[in-house]
């Protein structure tokens, strides 16, 4: 038989030889001389589930707890891995309407098909609890831990702060922040942000095409476990701080108490504050815009931020200048002339403890142009840059036109300007004395910020010195302290003169004809001084004070904005209640305590005006 | 002269014939495959290889019902399947008419009939059954391949069943019916098929993938370098038949994209797509061929390890048991693994070649190619889906993939073979 077509069979082996051929080559493309595929199946296959730490606590200075943490849980989607969903039955389980299911999933479809985001945030332990044993139920769903602050009393906002979503240019700053890790935004959240992070830690599985994790990648080897942020211990005195805070609801204003012998604060109080709970969990972005728009600035922390006119309390330290300068004696006296400037009814002051007590513009105006005007040139022009540039160095010293280096966020540095700031308003050698005199009594071109005011007061208290004001003694489980905040600030000024400011401190409240009598507090020597500061609205009202006269506890400012009445009338008074609350511990006067707690001095305001209602935590 | 196909009574010495190392390979393979099956889908609550409930526990009770079914063809008389060729083709043009209306839904093709125990697959017995009728009739004296009758019968005994799978809507097992062109070439059927064939893929794929002009240029610069330079001598004739070759291509080049838009389906289109790099879309249309190439690649030179796999395992590839169980072998068996596989089948194809070479009758020989053939198609498109080469078209990798009707038909397919192969000597 003969077959002419049989070397066709070479044909057929050759092309299967080559096919042959070719998948071992594609193999060999694949398998060995690429990486690439490797990679991939890392990526896909495994997870890195972090493990977030518990942020630092945070405690007032008698060890009450001030903020701890509450576990809540973010639902995860991986979009792709969602088969065969009872979209009614899953919404009825976890509480959520159908078209809130729409929206969470396209958005969660946006960010990625295939990669794990948040389907819904922040679900607190009680509603977790009654679908936890369904999720099962649900491919390609899962459940991620994060701790939640949490404030048992709703004081203290404005120190404490907030934390929030860390935003890019923080994560660009430090590459340890990831999207949707939590950063302190404002207050001891923010300054103490290292301590109080901790360490993320970091638990690596291998997880099936359902985003359903099926045990360790090898054995844990790469598993971290988390550092739970340091312990903050406060300074302040958790009672006192809602004690000012009740005093100053229902005003605009601000409080700084501090412990004059260690510069610690006690309370610091911005009115109108919030609950800081508000900025907390999934109410947070909400409520974060009320209060932003707010026009009454709830987050606006007066008594960091506010730089306002002074007012007569800035007689305290240009009476300190004066007398070290030699330029006035303690028993300098000015006649209360009112056409230099103008003045209330007084006698003239014969002394200084005197003009203190009776705060007598004329007399303050008479040892400012000493202090500017010096003599020591001919020029009056020459003379005023230079008696300007020494009041301004001893104001410096006071702690006045710099920003304390306290340890919360964005603190302004108010201002007393220098010479520059005047050449440029008016030109160098064209002003002297009678162009900048309103800085005698506060105002003009000074600004100060409350903090700086109560700092002041301090300094009175100890006589000459202070020490940094700040808010966290010490921290960690070994109590570590802040060097900064134990080093003594001199002002160079003799302690002597400072118990005259004392004395006429002491007078303004105790005696006649004292502006501040409103702040006696029965059986307590309190020294005060007070201040009401024009402005373009009705005067703020201004008060500091320390108590007692000898061994000082407490020193301490308030401002209350737009008060119709002076520093007597409004700070004064509510001074005087929260040293009886601090140095007795419970105010007997209450009937002077309602009066003030609930008066609005600025009822011509709309003081709060809320947007929208605030939305309640779901939380105490 | 009258070709007569007698048979020799059958004596023990000749029942030992058997070819002994395609069975080996044949063995291998199924063994093979199942560890591969059982890897798939192992999971813990299904350690026990050999438990029921699981895809590998009825892997291995089809391997057992597929021993007696090679034990019982090789013993079985071998006049019976040339005998009964046309009978055997009948019933299964019958099945596959009968499936058009009987038939269950499974992964949206409909050639499942569902038996109650078990899911019968028709069109994976239809080859069997093809390739026995093809054979006989071209193995009868009669018939000569390259008249234009032989040709256009040849043709119908394929294309019916084809079409009726097509019906059922399996393309892949439909486009297997290809594969009788090669042992239709081996009988003599003009080569021109076969280049007809590699030139058309050729400009579909150019077509699809470059600008049509520029697959207009480059035919024309085929034709003028075929005229110019391959031919020494020029008739009029040849310049005819070149034009004419040329204005074909055109007019197929420009085909291509209504036969891509309008024949096709849109899942078959974007598979195509895919396979060119024309779409990106790895979690759509391209996932399995990415979680594919992933698995494979990953596995690298010497592979995770049996049951280490971390792809498979975690279930990322579809269909991992069925069609894309090659992916199990690369990743867990990495280079080496998968490329003795691909040896494995090529040397077994290589061995069923020089089979059928010895056979002495059309009928054996032409068989023989047919197994070849069907065997080949099914190795070069899914191990080619597999590896990205070839677009994915659903077809089981012999003997590896789960499936008892594949392994049944297969194992079927192959011991006819041997068994015709065994009794080449005893043909007078």
């Amino acid at each position: 038989m003969i077959d002419k077509y049989s070397d066709r069979a070479r044909v057929i082996k050759a092309i299967i030889l080559a096919i042959g051929i070719i998948f071992v080559a594609r193999l060999a493309m694949l398998q060995i001389f690429s990486n690439k595929y490797r990679a991939l199946a890392e990526r896909q296959s495994l997870r890195n589930i972090t493990i977030y730490p518990a942020r630092g606590l945070v405690y007032d200075r008698h060890g009450e707890l001030l903020v701890y943490n509450d576990v809540v849980y973010d639902l995860m989607v991986v979009p792709r891995s969602v088969h065969d969903l009872d979209t009614a039955y899953f919404c009825r389980s976890i509480g959520i309407t159908r078209e809130e299911f729409e929206t969470y999933m396209n958005r969660a479809r946006g960010y990625s098909p295939y990669v794990a985001s948040p389907f819904m945030k922040q679900i607190t332990k009680e509603d977790y609890a009654r679908w936890q044993n369904l999720l099962y139920k649900f491919d390609g769903f899962y459940v991620q831990n994060r701790t939640l602050r949490v404030y048992p009393r709703p004081i203290a906002a404005h120190v404490l702060g907030y934390v929030g979503e860390v935003d890019e240019t923080e994560m660009e700053k430090n590459p340890k922040y990831e999207l949707g890790d939590y950063v302190g935004k404002s207050g001891i959240e923010k300054t103490y942000e290292d301590l109080l992070s901790g360490k993320k830690g970091r638990r690596v599985v291998r997880v099936d095409v359902h985003s359903r994790e099926i045990g360790p990648y090898e054995n844990g080897a790469h598993d971290t476990v988390p550092i739970a942020g340091e312990k903050l211990y406060s300074t302040i005195d958790a009672d006192l701080q809602e004690y000012a805070e009740r005093l100053m609801a229902n005003k605009r204003g601000c409080v700084v108490a501090l412990e004059p012998s260690t510069g610690e604060i006690l309370a610091l109080v911005s009115a109108p504050s919030y609950n800081p709970n508000l900025l907390v969990g999934r109410v947070r972005g909400e409520n974060y815009l009320n209060l932003l728009r707010d026009i009454s600035k709830p987050l606006y922390n007066r008594a960091l931020q506010g730089q306002y006119p002074p007012g007569s309390i800035f007689k305290v330290a240009q009476a300190m200048i004066a007398l070290d300068l030699g330029v006035i004696s303690p028993n300098s006296g000015f006649v209360c002339d009112k056409s230099l400037v103008g003045c209330h009814n007084h006698p003239s002051a014969r002394s200084v403890q005197e003009a203190i007590k009776m705060s007598c513009n004329p007399y303050f105006y008479q040892v400012y142009r000493r202090v500017i005007q010096q003599g020591k040139y001919k020029n009056i022009y020459k003379d005023s840059q230079y008696g300007l540039t020494v009041w301004r160095n001893y104001m410096l010293r006071m702690g006045f036109g710099r920003a304390l280096d306290i340890d919360l966020p964005n603190v302004k540095s108010g201002r007393i300007p220098d010479t520059t700031y005047y050449n440029r308003w008016y030109g160098a050698g064209r002003w002297a004395f009678s162009t900048i005199y309103s800085n005698s009594i506060g105002q003009g071109e000074v600004e100060v910020v409350p903090l700086q005011m109560a700092n002041l007061a301090a300094i009175v208290a100890n006589r000459g010195y202070y020490y940094i004001p700040h808010v966290v003694r010490f921290y960690g489980d070994d109590s570590t302290k802040i060097e900064k905040y134990y080093e003594k600030q001199e002002t160079g000024i003799e302690p002597e003169f400072f118990d005259i400011a004392a004395k006429g401190m002491y007078d303004v409240v105790h005696g006649a004809g004292g502006t501040g009598h409103r702040a006696d507090v029965p059986g307590i020597a309190v020294c005060g001084k007070t201040g009401t500061a024009e402005n373009y609205g009705n005067d703020h009202s201004v008060f500091i004070s320390f108590a007692p006269m000898e061994d000082p506890k407490i020193a301490l400012a308030v401002y209350v904005e737009n008060a119709q009445g002076g520093g007597g009338t409004w700070a004064a008074p509510i001074s005087g209640l929260i040293i009886e609350k601090y140095l007795k511990g419970e105010v007997q006067r209450k009937d002077v305590e309602k009066m003030y707690e609930e008066i609005n001095p600025c009822q011509k305001l709309p003081l709060t005006k809320r947007v929208k209602k605030p939305k309640k935590s779901r939380r105490r | 002269m009258k070709r007569k196909t007698t048979y020799k009574k059958t004596d023990s010495a000749s029942r030992l014939s058997f070819d002994w190392l395609t069975i080996g390979l044949y063995t291998a393979l199924v063994l093979f495959g199942c560890f591969n099956i059982y890897a798939a889908c192992y999971s813990e609550e299904h350690k026990f290889i050999f438990d029921l409930a699981s895809q590998h526990g009825k892997q291995i009770l089809w391997i057992g019902i597929a021993a007696v079914v090679a034990f019982v063809t090789l013993y079985i008389e071998p006049r019976i399947f040339s005998n009964t060729a046309y009978i055997i083709y009948a019933i299964a043009l019958g099945l596959l008419v009968l499936t058009l209306f009987l038939a269950v839904t499974v992964n949206g093709g409909k050639s499942w009939i569902d038996l109650g125990f078990f899911r019968l697959q028709p069109s994976e017995f239809a080859k069997f059954a093809t390739a026995l009728a093809l054979a006989k009739y071209v193995g009868s004296i009669d018939v000569k391949i390259n008249s234009s009758k032989g040709r256009l019968i040849a043709a119908a005994m394929i294309l019916v069943p084809a079409g009726l799978i097509l019906l059922q809507h399996d393309t892949g097992s439909a486009l297997v019916f290809a594969a009788f062109v090669l042992p239709l070439f081996r009988e003599g059927l003009t080569k021109y098929v076969l280049i007809f064939a590699a030139v058309a893929v050729t400009l579909f794929v150019l077509a699809l993938v470059l600008n049509k002009f520029i697959v207009m240029g480059i035919v024309l610069a085929v034709c003028i370098a075929y005229l110019f330079l391959w031919l020494n001598r020029r008739s009029r004739k040849t310049y005819f038949n070149t034009a004419l070759i040329f204005v074909l291509s055109c007019v197929f080049v420009f085909s291509v994209d209504f036969a891509f838009q309008k024949v096709l389906e849109p899942h078959q289109r974007e598979r195509i797509d895919v396979l060119l790099g024309k779409t990106q879309d790895f979690k759509g249309v391209g996932y399995n061929v990415h979680q594919s190439k992933i698995a494979i690649g990953s596995g690298g030179f010497h592979g995770k390890g049996f049951l280490h796999g971390t792809i498979t395992k975690a279930d990322f590839v579809p269909e991992q048991e069925t069609d894309f169980i090659f992916c199990t072998v690369g990743e867990e068996g990495g280079f080496i693994g998968s490329a003795a596989v691909v040896i494995l089948y090529v040397a077994l194809l290589l061995r069923l070649v020089r089979l059928a070479e010895r056979q002495r009758s059309t009928f054996a020989r032409f068989y023989g190619y047919s197994v070849v053939s069907i065997l080949f198609v099914h190795f070069f498109i899914n191990i080619g889906m597999v590896l990205g080469l070839v677009p994915v078209i659903g077809i089981p990798l012999p003997f590896f993939s789960y499936g008892g009707s594949s392994l049944l038909a297969f194992t079927l397919l192959l011991f006819v073979f041997i068994k015709q192969d065994s009794y080449r000597a005893q043909l007078l």
